[in-house]
């Protein structure tokens, strides 16, 4: 009887702790600037991101947060400030050197290959970590066929953890928004990054996939340990899931820290509800 | 019957069957499981070791016999395995509906005084963790998919394969115990608990044995011929006796291998890989396939269409005798062989139904014309009538008999009675034992000499002996001038026109009657793509002006039916609205098995109701929604009121009986 008591008390008992750990710095940015001809858009922003957590960039309209991402991935080119990832200063890159080195991302408007099945387009996402030259990738077989059953397995894997299993062969462009997004989120999976970034995932989606959404972000960083940072407009969503938020206004930072910390700021509350001029 | 000398030494429980397949089956298939897009396959020897595993683990955690085990979860072999590794430990399986939201839920495992739950997942995790409190029994949680787990409290929570290697650890020390008990098991002992969804107030749990269980697996497969080399898919819920009979009761029988969908969504790609031989489905899905055909056909180039077309309607007139064995004209043969190459052939494989020698439906009436399509493409579709408390079958349509308007002549060893007030009953070895703890109950259904009310008033017809079911006995009313009140009859009427997904009639006790309707959004929203009639969702589709004209279009043409039924002719609908919400098991409208659950719908829409009958054209709704996740909200809607042409009737007015 003891044993039973036992048990029921353990399973009253806190029924989630959190076992992430959260790591060190993983990327650093330092004083970034970055003007379009005579338009700043973002001012002398710092903040960092750190490994295994979850990282919002939020803000309103025209706030920067695109750009923002831009930097990080290395597609905008700040002309002053640092990026610094893993531990080492990064220069000018190209985007596909900077996926290599760990990062990928998606898009606010969903950029996929149309015509492409759902199993391709996350294919694509492993084109980074093919090893087997074109020759052998062109006869198929040998070690090419080797490589793609094991990529096969991986992408496999992503359907199943995204729950997609039924529009693994539907063309993607015949897919609604929701599901698109999903497809756009296992393609960044499928290169295994350490740094994952999104670019508003749960934009024009209704309640229940937004629900979804969360849910796989929460189980991306839980169990494969990805660090994500994540720009959204839903403040709702954003305060569930990140673990700290920047807030940017008019490419300035005005708020860092806790989802907590945020709320009670008073220059995010005068971004968001609006304050008067006068 | 006295003592059944039918159940053979050795077959009378579930664990000594598996014991026996894994011999005489050994390497054969006995279920498979599509995980990372391949099959997997595990025979029978293999299902065996697995099984025995789990219940060893599960001896290990202290499961005592007796103890109810709850299973939660969509169709997978493992949720299989712990159904017949709590029969080893002398425990007692308890499927529960997987879709069923937490406070339905709560009700059934208290009722039941669940002590393990076995989830599929975290989604069925977290909904036993929100109700823990309330099940003061509850001790052990075992799930299958670890997915979003990791973090949780493991002191009561178990993932499948360790509470496996848990039981392989420990074998030495249970083995023998267990042995002891799967020898002890007798046909008399409970083999599984389901509870009812209900039209009416709470769930029961009826009770069957494993005597009730293995004769009606036995007997229908002899019935059927089914054997070792037949194959299934299991997609229908798990706790549903039709999936128990199936997946269960017949496959340990015969041997037959079942196949479980990757996932619910998959079902119809799943299908088409497996090919099954032995296929059952509800209406609904049969139904469905068609409209998915037929939308898929409007799409299609114009001399695709024009050859489906031209062999369809061919195989209307002559297709039906030819899947009957009847004799038909050479040049009709050679038209319908034409016709298999080019049309039903490629159309049986692409919905996965190529292999079906035998295929079932039940639950509601089929439409004729849906039930002749699948029959005259040479699919050998049956009607069945059955219940959770026969184990299943009642009737059935043998081969060369099958006919639409009928559910067949009773099952092998099944009595059929039908009582002063048309109610039919039935008695047999696959009766239900009890609903658990509820003796009145059991007693309001089953009479002391072993008869049970179906609860549906029928009759049987002269000369054939087939039965006949006409509705829900308690359902079937007057309306104030004497005349019968069939709604489920009118409303089937009215669900055979694709666009019309559910129907709701109205009228018992009044002058006249009237309806609501639920459109089907699959069928009038490819209507609506294809005619560039936008809209922004269901609520704004279902108001629709042109959809509420083809909807009054079908309306009229059921009065035009019903006005030539002379029983039946005082149900013609009168005005009808569309309604601005599907019907959802989980607002308690529908039964998780989609039946309508008149009485609740009456409360919530009762403005509505009063709206039809007091000449009003338009009516304001306001309806709370139930979300899946147990929260609430509403909607709002005003909504129009049709009037329809009715008919005079064919007759003087029929008194019903």
């Amino acid at each position: 009887m003891d044993q039973v008591a036992e048990a029921q008390s353990a399973a009253s008992a806190a029924a989630f702790t959190d076992h992430r750990e959260i790591g060190g710095t993983m990327m650093d940015i330092k004083n970034i600037v970055l003007r379009f001809g005579g338009v700043t858009a973002i001012k002398d922003v710092s903040f960092d991101i750190r490994k295994g957590e979850i990282r919002a960039i939020i803000g309103p309209n025209g706030a920067g947060k695109s750009s923002m991402l831009n930097v990080i991935n290395g597609f905008y080119h700040p002309q002053e400030g640092e990026v610094w990832f893993n531990g080492s200063k990064r220069g000018s890159m190209k985007p596909h050197q900077i996926a290599k080195l760990g990062i990928s991302r998606t898009f606010q408007n969903i950029a996929l290959f149309t015509g492409m099945s759902t199993l391709d387009n996350i294919m694509t996402g492993r084109l980074t970590r093919m090893k087997v030259n074109m020759f052998w990738q062109a006869l198929w077989s040998g070690p090419a066929e080797q490589e793609e059953i094991e990529h096969r397995a991986k992408v496999e894997e992503i359907i199943d953890f995204l729950e997609i299993q039924a529009i693994r062969k539907t063309p993607v462009g015949r897919l609604p928004y929701g599901l698109q997004k999903r497809v756009e989120l296992g393609r960044a999976l499928a290169a295994e990054p350490d740094l994952l970034l999104l670019d508003e995932p749960m934009a024009g989606m209704n309640v229940e996939e937004k629900e979804d959404m969360c849910r796989f972000i929460l189980d991306v960083n839980d169990q494969f340990g990805t660090t994500i940072a994540l720009i959204e407009h839903d403040m709702g969503v954003v305060m569930d899931i990140a673990d700290r938020v920047v807030v940017l206004d008019y490419g300035q930072k005005i708020g860092d820290g806790t989802p907590d910390e945020v709320r009670a700021n008073q220059k995010v509350i005068d971004a968001y509800l609006g304050v008067s001029h006068d | 019957m006295g003592e059944n000398s039918w159940v053979p030494e050795g077959r009378d429980t579930f664990p000594k069957l598996l014991a026996l397949n894994a011999q005489r089956f050994r390497d054969r298939p006995a279920c498979r499981e599509k995980m990372f897009g391949i099959w997997a396959t595990h025979t029978w020897a293999e299902v065996a070791e697995e099984t025995r595993a789990l219940a060893l683990g599960m001896m290990e955690l202290g499961l005592q016999p007796g103890e109810r085990i709850a299973i939660v979860g969509t169709n997978r072999p493992p949720l299989y395995w712990s159904m017949v590794a709590a029969q080893m430990v002398g425990a007692v399986p308890v499927p529960v509906y997987q879709d069923a939201v937490a406070e339905e839920m709560v009700f059934v495992l208290e009722h039941a005084e669940v002590t393990f739950i076995v989830a599929e997942n975290q989604e069925q995790v977290d909904k036993v963790l929100s109700i823990k409190d309330r099940l003061p029994r509850l001790r052990h949680v075992i799930y299958r998919d670890p997915r979003g787990l990791r973090n949780y409290d493991h002191s009561a929570l178990h993932e499948f394969t360790a509470l496996q290697k848990l039981g392989r650890d420990n074998a030495s020390k249970h083995d023998a115990e267990m042995d002891k008990r799967i020898a002890a098991g007798t046909k008399n002992d409970t083999c599984v608990m389901l509870y009812t969804s209900g039209t009416t107030g709470n769930p029961k749990g009826v009770v069957l044995s494993n005597e009730n269980v293995i004769f009606a697996a036995s007997s229908s497969c002899e019935f059927d011929k089914l054997t070792s080399t037949d194959e299934t898919l299991a997609y229908l819920p798990m706790a549903w006796v039709g999936d128990f009979i199936f997946s269960i009761g017949q496959s340990y029988w015969s041997g037959f291998c079942v196949s479980c969908p990757e996932s619910p969504d998959t079902m119809m790609a799943d299908l088409r890989e497996i090919g099954p031989t032995y296929f059952f489905a509800p209406p609904r899905i049969f139904e469905t396939l068609l409209t998915t055909v037929m939308i898929r056909m409007e799409d299609a180039p114009g001399w695709m269409r024009r050859t489906f077309h031209k062999y369809i309607e061919f195989a209307k007139e002559h297709g039906v005798k030819i899947t009957d064995g009847e004799s038909v004209g050479l040049g009709a043969r050679l038209k319908y062989w034409m016709g298999n190459l080019l049309v039903f052939g490629p159309l049986k494989n692409s919905l996965g139904l190529s292999r079906v020698r035998l295929g079932y439906t039940a639950g509601e009436a089929i439409g004729p014309e849906i039930f002749a399509f699948y029959r005259s493409i040479g699919i050998n579709l049956k009607q069945l009538y059955g219940q959770t408390e026969a184990s299943v079958f009642v009737t059935a349509q043998p081969d060369g008999q099958v006919r639409d308007d009928t559910v067949g002549v009773p099952s092998p060893g099944v009595e059929l009675r039908i009582d002063d007030d048309g109610k039919v009953w039935y008695r047999s070895p696959g009766v239900f034992q009890e609903y658990y703890k509820e003796p009145e109950k059991t007693a309001e259904t089953k009479d002391p000499e072993g008869w049970v009310d179906t609860g549906d008033a029928g009759f049987v017809e002269e000369g054939t002996g087939h039965l006949r079911i006409i509705d829900r006995a308690k359902d079937v009313g007057k309306m104030a001038d004497g005349s019968l009140f069939a709604p489920k009859f009118v409303e089937n009427k009215l669900k055979f026109y694709p666009n019309i997904l559910e129907a709701v009639l109205l009228g018992d006790g009044r002058e006249t009657c009237t309806a609501f309707i639920n459109i089907d959004l699959g069928a009038v929203g490819s209507w609506a793509e294809r005619n560039n009639v936008a809209y922004a969702s269901y609520q704004e589709l279902a108001a629709h002006p042109e959809v509420y004209s083809t909807i009054q279009a079908h309306v009229e043409e059921v009065n035009a039916s019903l006005a030539n039924d002379p029983m039946l002719s005082g149900c013609q609908i009168h005005r009808f609205l569309v309604l601005h919400k599907e019907l959802d098991a989980d607002d308690g409208e529908l039964t998780r098995t989609r039946k309508v659950r008149r009485t609740t719908i009456a409360d919530r829409y009762a403005p509505l109701i009063d709206a039809l009958y007091d000449g009003s054209d338009t009516v304001y709704a306001e309806t709370e929604v139930t979300y899946e996740d147990g929260r609430k909200g509403a909607i709002t809607a005003t909504l129009e009121i049709r009037d329809v042409k009715t008919h005079p009737r064919a007759t003087a007015t029929a008194k019903a009986a």
